[in-house]
């Protein structure tokens, strides 16, 4: 199991450190300082094994995680652990920086001492964690004898996210869609892999223990009742059409997946607040917000001629925002001249790139920009790569079509029922990834 | 007080508040500073300085001598002050344990305390105070924590049970604590039950004898119930046990794997990764024609591509599963290639990755994509990227034969970006497609010598060499161009030597007539001026084969070359099974198996996947026939050896050709000769410079070592037949004589070969030695001493060599024996070390003597005394060996043996099996007692050893063996 972790700051100085199994001496800490924080060539593994030990790292800004294990341990546990403590500590104190870590030492001892036992990973859900664990000092002296009890019992027990007696005037719900599609096309326009990864955020002000069951557009769950169902053949055409196909999906702990597995209904008791519902990933019929077409022509050795188009690809009605494409430069450039239709480019010579911004696109337009990029003859023989052209940008739908189709919510002990509550939807799709080769 | 006042104000802000400030204190007098302010009246400041101490202890100061005020401060109410108390105490009880009894009274009122958290802080801390004295009275809190009403109390005191386990294993046993952990497996909460289970599996990891976790269909089941219900870590726990289960039958299987498949929708990709390894390793015994077996792999791909999307360092720990998963079941992922394609800003320990499986998923449906993706890669700026990615497109063309030309012209493009790393890269891939496409692009040899000069690295160059060695009929200038390699011969790698030694070589047995000086260029620099045993050693073979036999030597160098296999790299099956239990483990990651990595007990037995037979007997440790068992339908792939083999199939191809081509003792020396580079090295090379060339240990110790099949095959390989000869050369029915082998090469001795045996003629043992002069002088005044031994032998008298012994020439010497020199104990018990002198210096070596040299001829024992000796031989003297393959009768045998002292007193017949009890003495004067069980039909005979002098029993065994099979 998990020996010890330490953080470190960018120097190396250690900041905080628990061990937690006998095997591991301080001279653990020092051998990932010298081997890792101060090795002279870039990481090229998160997992160092130094001396039959082994060290874990993933880095938040400046700052170092580091776990560190004489054990066969579960290593995708400890990178899930690694990635949960720094969510836990980012829901304490903000960004995790010196600064934040200095000044909650305290509090970071006090957490990885309820985390972590003996190396083993235990509860940790923020909700919980903040009934016993504050900022102000432990509250256990002033509880009484049923808040404690109601803590252990939420801390270890089958709903460990949501703790009971949760009251609201208003029953209200919101959901996102929020997804970041993903392209990697040839030059010649041709996709060599697109995706879409999705996730649902919920943020539920629902009073007591709700028992909620959410629908989508899912293809399965629509084939399915498009078979035994009765209006199936009016139904058909459209929901046919709408349907998606979803790869592969997870979910939040609060889903019950043994009936997700055997009905595909997805079904749960939400945790109070902001979450992640549920995250899915899809391939097939992506709708590609914009498509960019460049153009690159190398005139002599010491000019390069850049055209790039890109042309939306959705209802004209909507709009896009933040529209920013980079077209990386070479090395050796010296000066760049931009013309551009729309929107702002600039050269931005620290960066490499020509960045050019548009502040909103609406649907099925199209834009261009030109650049003549001079370049400082040299010697050196080696080709410039030519990174791919990447996009960054804002959509209102969802470029997988995914559509919710239900939220239903059902409180019998309490009297409120579905259409009490008041429900909001939105889908917002992002890049992730969008490039497309030169 | 106002500043306390203050401070209490900063605690209400919350977020003003700053614990930094405790990092600056860095006064001279700190120490006694923080201990006035331990010892304070007031409990504000008495908590900031608790807070100082363990600032001081985290950036790693020694705060150890404020350990009794710390203790002192543990006595309160403040939840958080005891926290910083406790955290302190954990840190530094090992170094106080006598103050650390201080505290274990407080600890056991904290067990006791209403509050469930308290009560579990204390259980929770006392188990990290690793002090004999305090792990005492812990055990009462302990049990009652265990059985506590408080489920949150009862979750920690299970993992405190592991602790103390570490401390004390046996204090656990015998408290009773595992049965109780054992109970809590049904514990109604979730979170105690997944505690428990890791806790016992933890604790079974270090007694892998034990049952301790013992998994039946009943415990499953609660675990299974378990599983839906607990936190995502325990589900982790719980899954990571399961996959050590193994199911009585397929049915069982299937119901789990139905029961696990839900969890491949977890958000938490470790929690995916162990329901992975669960389903993977369950799925072995599922039928390959059942419904649910095709189902489940189909389930199996989404989530594996789903873990692509998490973050780089998961990322990384799912390809690195993912590569062993798409060895042992190619079928899972083959047509998702496009996930694995590789991002431009993927960090490089994820691109190299991708790339490992892009190239195991490549097909003839998905070539065009991965090509486009690979030349795309080998633009980048990683060189160890960009290499990968040209060493890629090489095996895509062994691979995919359709491919093949279009990954051949790729490369050639690529050669022609000049760029020195892609070139290199380049060449030595060409190289593997040459030898798998024979005769179809060797066109492109001539673009590939215009970049002789850019290469630098030894393998590209090796590559290089080997090309123009091998094609050299079709190059014109192939003798310039290795020409130009010999002038920096002594600088180059040992690799780049031995392939220039061997493509010249190759190249004169294709070009005679222009080459010859070039090959005795080589062969000289190679064998005279080079300090590498290895380069010398295949120069000298190379030498002697053109010198004996040039046909034969043909043979051997231009010898057809064995199919070059389309998969690298593949991870050896018995591992590849070991890993896929460990999947999401790091031994996944490494791809070694834990007991690489970790040390001590824990992790050292190996895990296998079970056998698809659905019985359930020995499937918890199934042998090796039940291994072999499941892994057999996949028909184990070879594996292009690395050019660090090529020395092993070049003697692998010495001894191949068969000795009926014509053999005659002198051919047979030097066969024993080629045999010595192989077991030589094994024979310990005795101290000193006594760097002896030991036949006879190649011939009995060595040999079987290196060639472990040759015993045991019927059909014996070179080393039976040169058995044979010896035996030829000896009297048929006499003592056994042991061909002779070349004890001292001519290398080692200017120019004298000696090579020999021993003999036992009518009661003398003999040496027989032949000395050979291979130098250009004649040699006069030998001599020979032999260092003290453990039978003290010595030379009877001179040896006798009166005649110079002129160059070329040979002479045979018979040097009788005594027993009555000086006696020392040798290791083997056999080992003789022999100084020779003449006129150009003193040589040394060693060999080893049959011990049936020393059986004296009057080695009968009276039956009677013989009875009584076995019975009074303790029994643990007595050894037991099996002779295998011998197809004489107990007759035959007997005979046989009696040739050379070994003889029969009795012999018995029980239930078709003869035994034969015979006696030996040795010439000092030991009796060995034998009993030989003969089984008609049976080739394997058993033999019993007894003596009291137990060493000399594998001497012994070896000359029955000897003789019985000559």
């Amino acid at each position: 199991m998990i020996g010890g972790l330490f953080i470190y700051n960018h120097k190396g100085e250690v900041l905080t450190s628990r061990v937690y199994r006998d095997d591991i001496g301080r001279n653990a800490v020092d051998a990932f300082r010298v081997n890792v924080i101060h090795a002279r060539q870039q990481v090229r593994s998160p997992v160092t094994n130094i001396a039959r030990t082994s060290f874990f790292h993933v880095k938040r800004s400046n700052i170092w995680l580091a776990v560190v294990t004489k054990q066969n341990v579960n290593a995708a546990m400890v990178f899930e652990f690694l990635y949960k403590m720094c969510d836990v500590m980012a829901s304490y104190f903000g960004k995790i920086s010196e600064e934040n870590i200095k000044n909650n030492f305290v509090l970071i001892y006090e957490l990885l001492d309820e985390i972590l036992d003996f190396g083993y990973p235990q509860n940790s859900e923020t909700g919980s964690l903040k009934t016993f664990i504050t900022q102000q000092g432990i509250k256990g002296q002033h509880q009484t004898k049923e808040e404690q009890s109601q803590i252990t019992s939420q801390v270890t027990g089958q709903i460990g996210w949501r703790r009971e007696g949760i009251k609201y005037r208003r029953n209200e719900l919101f959901l996102d869609v929020l997804e970041s599609v993903n392209l990697l096309m040839s030059p010649q326009g041709q996709v060599l892999s697109a995706h879409v990864s999705g996730r649902v955020v919920m943020k539920s002000y629902l009073s007591g223990m709700p028992e909620c069951k959410f629908g989508m557009n899912d293809k399965i769950i629509i084939d399915k009742a498009g078979k035994g169902g009765v209006t199936n053949e009016a139904g058909k055409s459209t929901s046919g059409k709408q349907s998606i196909a979803i790869d592969d999906c997870t979910f939040n702990q609060c889903v019950r997946l043994s009936k997700f597995d055997s009905e595909r209904s997805i079904s749960f008791i939400p945790p109070d607040g902001e979450y992640e519902l549920m995250r899915y990933r899809t391939t097939k019929d992506i709708i590609l917000p914009f498509r960019v077409i460049p153009l690159v022509r190398e005139v002599g050795r010491t000019k390069l001629e850049v055209k790039v188009v890109i042309k939306s690809n959705f209802k004209p009605s909507l709009l896009a925002q933040k529209i920013e494409v980079r077209i990386p430069t070479p090395l050796n450039t010296s000066g760049v001249q931009v013309i551009c239709m729309k929107g702002k480019a600039k050269y931005k010579a620290s960066e490499n790139a020509i960045v050019w911004k548009i502040k909103r696109m609406a649907g099925m337009k199209e834009s261009q920009i030109s650049a003549e990029i001079e370049l400082l003859p040299t010697n050196d023989k080696k080709k410039w790569a030519r990174p791919p052209i990447s996009m960054n940008f804002e959509v209102p739908f969802a470029p997988s079509g995914l559509k919710v189709r239900y939220l239903k919510v059902f409180e019998s002990k309490l009297n409120y029922s579905d259409h009490d509550v008041i429900k909001w939807v939105r889908y917002i799709g992002r890049s992730g990834i969008y490039e497309t080769r030169c | 007080m106002e500043w306390a006042n203050q401070l209490c104000e900063n605690r209400q802000f919350g977020s003003k508040m700053t614990d930094s400030k405790y990092f600056t204190t860095t006064k001279k007098g700190e120490i006694f500073e923080l201990k006035a302010e331990l010892n304070s009246d007031k409990k504000e400041k008495k908590k900031e300085a608790v807070k100082k101490v363990i600032a001081s202890m985290t950036v790693g100061k020694d705060v150890s001598a404020l350990f009794p005020d710390v203790v002192n401060c543990m006595q309160t109410d403040n939840l958080e002050l005891k926290k910083l108390v406790y955290l302190y105490l954990m840190n530094y009880a090992k170094s106080q344990p006598d103050m650390a009894i201080m505290a274990v009274n407080t600890f056991v009122k904290d067990c006791e305390d209403p509050n469930p958290l308290i009560r579990a802080l204390a259980v929770r801390t006392m188990g990290c105070i690793r002090v004999d004295k305090i792990t005492e009275y812990l055990c009462e809190p302990l049990r009652k924590c265990l059985k506590d009403e408080d489920p949150y109390v009862r979750k920690t005191a299970a993992v405190c049970v592991a602790k103390l386990h570490d401390i004390n294993a046996q204090l656990v046993e015998d408290q009773g604590f595992l049965d109780t952990l054992k109970d809590l497996i049904s514990d109604s909460n979730p979170m105690v039950v997944a505690n428990a289970v890791a806790a016992l599996s933890e604790i079974a990891e270090s007694h892998p004898n034990s049952n301790l976790l013992d998994l039946n269909p009943q415990s499953i089941n609660k675990l299974l119930t378990a599983l839906n219900e607990c936190t995502e870590w325990g589900q982790i726990f719980i899954l990571d046990c399961l996959a050590n289960y193994t199911p009585r039958d397929d049915r069982e299987s299937q119901s789990i794997c139905e029961r696990v498949t839900p969890r491949l929708s977890h958000a938490n990709s470790a929690v995916v990764l162990s329901a992975v390894k669960v389903l993977m390793k369950f799925m072995e015994m599922l039928p390959k024609d059942l419904d649910y077996y095709g189902t489940l792999l189909k389930k199996l791909a989404p989530p594996l591509v789903t873990l692509l999307s998490a973050e780089p360092e998961l990322q990384y720990v799912a390809l690195r599963n993912i590569n062993l998963i798409v060895q042992k079941r190619p079928e899972i992922l083959k047509h998702e290639m496009k996930v694995f394609f590789v991002k431009y800003n993927d960090p490089i320990y994820v691109k190299l990755e991708k790339l490992d499986i892009m190239i195991r998923l490549a097909s003839q449906a998905n070539i065009a994509q991965v090509l486009a993706e690979l030349k795309e890669y080998a633009t980048e700026v990683d060189v160890d990227f960009v290499r990968k990615a040209v060493r890629a497109i090489g095996r895509c063309a062994i691979k995919v034969e359709q491919s093949a030309e279009r990954c051949v012209s790729t490369l050639l493009d690529l050669i022609q970006t000049k760029v020195n790393y892609v070139v290199q890269e380049a060449i030595v891939v060409i190289k593997d497609i040459f030898r798998k496409y024979p005769n179809k692009y060797e066109s492109v040899i001539a673009t590939l010598c215009e970049n002789l000069d850019s290469l630098d690295e030894p393998e590209a160059r090796a590559a290089m060499i080997w090309i123009v060695g091998e094609y050299a009929e079709r190059i014109d200038n192939a003798d310039e161009l290795l020409e130009s390699f010999l002038e920096g011969f002594h600088d180059e790698s040992t690799q780049v030597q031995l392939q220039l030694l061997t493509a010249i070589v190759k190249l004169f047995l294709k070009k005679p007539t222009e080459t010859q000086e070039l090959v005795q260029q080589v062969l000289s620099l190679a064998t005279q001026d080079s300090d590498n045993p290895d380069l010398r050693d295949r120069g000298y073979i190379y030498w002697r084969l053109l010198s004996t036999d040039p046909v034969a030597a043909k043979e051997v160098v231009l010898a057809e070359k064995p199919l070059i296999s389309e998969e690298t790299d593949l991870i050896e099956p018995t591992l590849l099974e070991e890993l896929i239990c460990h999947i999401g483990t790091l031994a996944s990651v490494y791809h070694k198996p834990p007991s690489a990595f970790v040390e001590g007990s824990r992790g050292v037995m190996h895990k296998r996947l079970p056998a698809r037979t659905g019985s359930g007997e020995g499937t918890e440790c199934p042998d090796v026939g039940n291994a072999a068992g499941g892994s057999a339908p996949e028909a184990a792939p070879s594996i292009i050896p690395s050019q660090g083999d090529l020395l092993g199939d070049l003697l692998n191809l010495d001894l191949a050709p068969p000795t009926t081509a014509g053999p005659t003792p002198s051919t047979s020396g030097m066969q024993m000769g080629g045999m010595d580079l192989l077991g030589g090295g094994l024979d310990s090379l005795l101290g000193g410079d006594i760097g002896g060339s030991p036949a006879m240990g190649a011939g009995f110790g060595a040999a079987p070592a290196v060639m472990p099949a040759s015993l045991n095959a019927p059909v014996g390989g070179g080393l039976g037949d040169l058995f044979d000869l010896g035996g030829g050369v000896g009297m048929p029915m006499g003592a056994y004589i042991p061909p002779k082998t070349v004890w001292l090469p001519a290398m080692k001795a200017k120019g004298l070969e000696i090579s020999g045996t021993f003999a036992r003629r009518a009661g003398v043992i003999q040496m027989e030695l032949v000395l050979t002069n291979k130098a250009m002088s004649v040699m006069t005044d030998f001599a020979i001493q032999f260092n003290r031994n453990s039978f003290g032998l010595a030379p009877a008298g001179p040896l006798q060599v009166l005649t110079p012994l002129g160059p070329n020439q040979t002479i045979e010497v018979s040097l009788p024996l005594s027993t009555v020199g000086p006696v020392m104990k040798m290791d083997p018990l056999n080992n003789l070390q022999v100084a020779v002198k003449n006129n150009i210096d003193v040589f040394y070596f060693s060999c080893q003597y049959p011990i049936s040299m020393l059986f004296v001829e009057d080695g009968k024992m009276e039956r009677q005394v013989f009875l009584a000796t076995w019975k009074d031989i303790p029994n643990d003297n007595e050894s037991q060996f099996q002779i295998q393959d011998c197809h004489l009768n107990s007759e035959a045998a007997s005979n046989k043996l009696q040739g050379s002292n070994i003889f029969t007193i009795a012999k018995r017949t029980v239930e078709g099996q003869d035994m034969l009890y015979m006696s030996i003495k040795l010439s000092n004067g030991i009796w060995v007692l034998a009993e030989l069980k003969v089984q008609a039909g049976n080739p394997n005979y058993t033999i019993s050893l007894k003596c009291r002098a137990p060493e000399v029993s594998q001497c012994v065994f070896q000359c029955y063996e000897a003789v019985l099979k000559n």
